[in-house]
């Protein structure tokens, strides 16, 4: 079935008898070409770049829960390309553009809005870095404006331009940036690679793989046994429980990010705003939540909640940048867990087991990338080679010193 | 989450700076022929089990010592707080790695 308008509004007239299940729920066949792990964002965007991209046939997505249980459906769908260094900026530049097609290209509203990102600075230090920043993105192609006090009064007057301690001076501004509807890019990828005749198999924890002289035979699960050629793991927060069971060590630990929604309000913020001078970006949804978010807990976490200091170190930091939200009361709150790794970039590469490739340390910004993250697997599963914008991107860079380290942090996972 | 610091007694994890697993203790000997491969994996490859984790923290607003805190990283309930010190000195009495 194709989604469009007329088909929305002749449903309405009949009494919307006509819509049937987006996605099959299929029982898993003895074998696959391919079977990717992990049924967020990233796997289901892998498999539907697979069948549609890639002509490859005969896979299947296994999820342990439902499909969009897991980090694709708990951030705070932002959306960016303002990365700088010559590893990402490509990568998530391609990401972005994927996000200017994807609902006509795949048929599903996602949502996609681009209401502008807006990263705030409050010294002169800041500019500076964010003006090399602006300058990094163009060098790439990619929009940048770096916006003076006035210009930001004129977006958001209400912001607290006059703080004694952190002063507001202006922005850097990405109008290409802005959010997208989680779920819908989850169901979306689903429904997209079942019509290309991907199975997405629901409640199918991976427990192990049967490996056979170095190379991939299968995947053990809770629903038995499942045979495959190539096996792709993008299990996010869960990596490395995942790849323990192929005898590996990831440069990876698990950590807890929260995120707040609040009651419904008046239109307040149109685009997203990230506070430079502490930890808080917010968002308002279309339903008039305030959507928000600030650092991680900071330390290794499966627990998918957070605790209250980090509760509080928000919203203190959303009343410095904005006291007017002082009376709106919070909603919703809750945690997920993310796979951080050791430089704050991601890794899309093989490994050592022949036909077992992984996808994973997306860090907090994963959500930006699922477009191109499941694009450059799918380049990597079908042709055994690096998407040209995911070369950086590899397992040896931390041994070989070749490290993506946006914020030079150094291996310290909860400072990135 | 409270850490009950083995000197100050019950102290809340928010005066503490949390470094990561305590193996980080366990520093390669830099003139090992093989060096550069076990700081390669001293440095950026972790367990980072889900359960019971033993990992640094660090008293920095209080009495900046730092801390061996045992706990589970599915519930985060700390099951034992131990000087990092008496740990490491243990180790090295029993020519082990802490
Ligand atoms: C609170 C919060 C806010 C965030 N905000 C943003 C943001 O604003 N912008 C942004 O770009 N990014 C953001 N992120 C990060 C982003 O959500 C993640 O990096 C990204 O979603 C991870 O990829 P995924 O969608 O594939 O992960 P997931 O949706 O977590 O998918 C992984 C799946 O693997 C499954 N799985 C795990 N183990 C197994 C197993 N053994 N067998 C089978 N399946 C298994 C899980 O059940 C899960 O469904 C945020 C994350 C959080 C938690």
């Amino acid at each position: 079935m194709r989604y469009s308008g007329f088909h929305v509004i002749w449903e309405a007239l009949t009494g919307h008898k006509g819509w049937t299940p987006a996605w099959r729920d299929p029982a898993p066949q003895s074998d696959y070409d391919i079977i990717i792990v992990g049924g967020g964002g990233h796997g289901l965007a892998t498999a539907y770049y697979l069948a549609k991209e890639f002509q490859q046939a005969r896979i299947a997505v296994l999820e342990k829960g439902w499909i969009g249980g897991g980090n694709v459906g708990r951030n705070t769908t932002i959306v960016r390309s303002n990365y700088m260094l010559p590893g990402n900026e490509p990568f998530y530049e391609f990401s972005m553009k994927l996000w200017e097609g994807l609902e006509q290209d795949f048929n599903y509203n996602a949502m996609v809005s681009q209401r502008g990102v807006l990263n705030l600075y409050h010294t002169d230090a800041q500019r500076d870095a964010y003006t090399r920043r602006g300058n990094a993105m163009r060098l790439y192609g990619v929009d940048a404006e770096l916006l003076g006090r006035d210009q930001v009064r004129a977006m958001y007057p209400f912001l607290n331009f006059d703080n004694a301690r952190f002063p507001i001076k202006g922005g850097l501004l990405q109008r290409r940036g802005g959010t997208v509807r989680h779920d819908a890019v989850a169901w979306g990828y689903a429904r997209g690679a079942d019509q290309r005749g991907v199975d997405i198999i629901q409640n199918c924890e991976v427990t192990g793989f049967r490996i056979t002289d170095g190379r991939i035979a299968g995947v053990e699960t809770s629903r038995g046994y499942i045979g495959a050629k190539k096996v792709g793991v993008a299990v996010a927060g869960a990596s490395s429980r995942v790849m323990a069971h192929a005898g590996m060590r990831l440069p990876i630990e698990s950590h807890v990010l929260q995120a707040f929604v609040s009651e419904g309000l008046k239109p307040l913020i149109d685009g997203v705003i990230t506070y430079g001078a502490g930890h808080f970006y917010v968002s308002q949804s279309d339903k008039g939540g305030l959507v928000f978010g600030g650092d991680i807990d900071g330390y290794n976490s499966y627990a998918q909640r957070g605790n209250l200091p980090v509760v509080e170190d928000v919203c203190e930091g959303g009343m410095s940048l904005m006291p007017n939200i002082g009376r709106a009361r919070l909603l919703r709150m809750w945690g997920g867990i993310m796979d951080m790794s050791m430089d704050g970039s991601p890794i899309i590469d093989r490994t050592d087991v022949d036909g077992l490739y992984f996808n994973g340390g997306w860090c907090y910004g994963g959500f930006k990338a699922t477009p191109a993250s499941g694009y450059c697997f799918a380049h990597l599963l079908a042709r055994d080679t690096p998407h040209p914008t995911a070369t950086a991107y590899r397992f040896d860079r931390f041994r070989k010193g070749l490290m993506i380290d946006e914020k030079g942090m150094g291996a310290q996972p909860n400072l990135h | 989450m409270i850490i009950n610091h083995p000197l100050l007694g019950p102290r809340d994890a928010q005066e503490f700076t949390y470094l990561g697993d305590a193996n980080l203790l366990n520093r390669p000997n830099p003139d090992a022929p093989d060096a550069a491969e076990r700081f390669y994996e001293y440095l950026y490859l972790r367990d980072n089990p889900a359960g019971l984790h033993r990992e640094l923290w660090y008293h920095e607003q209080g009495d900046r010592s730092w801390l061996v805190v045992t706990r589970n990283t599915l519930t985060h309930e700390i099951t034992k707080v131990e000087l990092a010190r008496d740990v490491a000195r243990a180790a090295q009495a029993a020519g082990e790695s802490a």
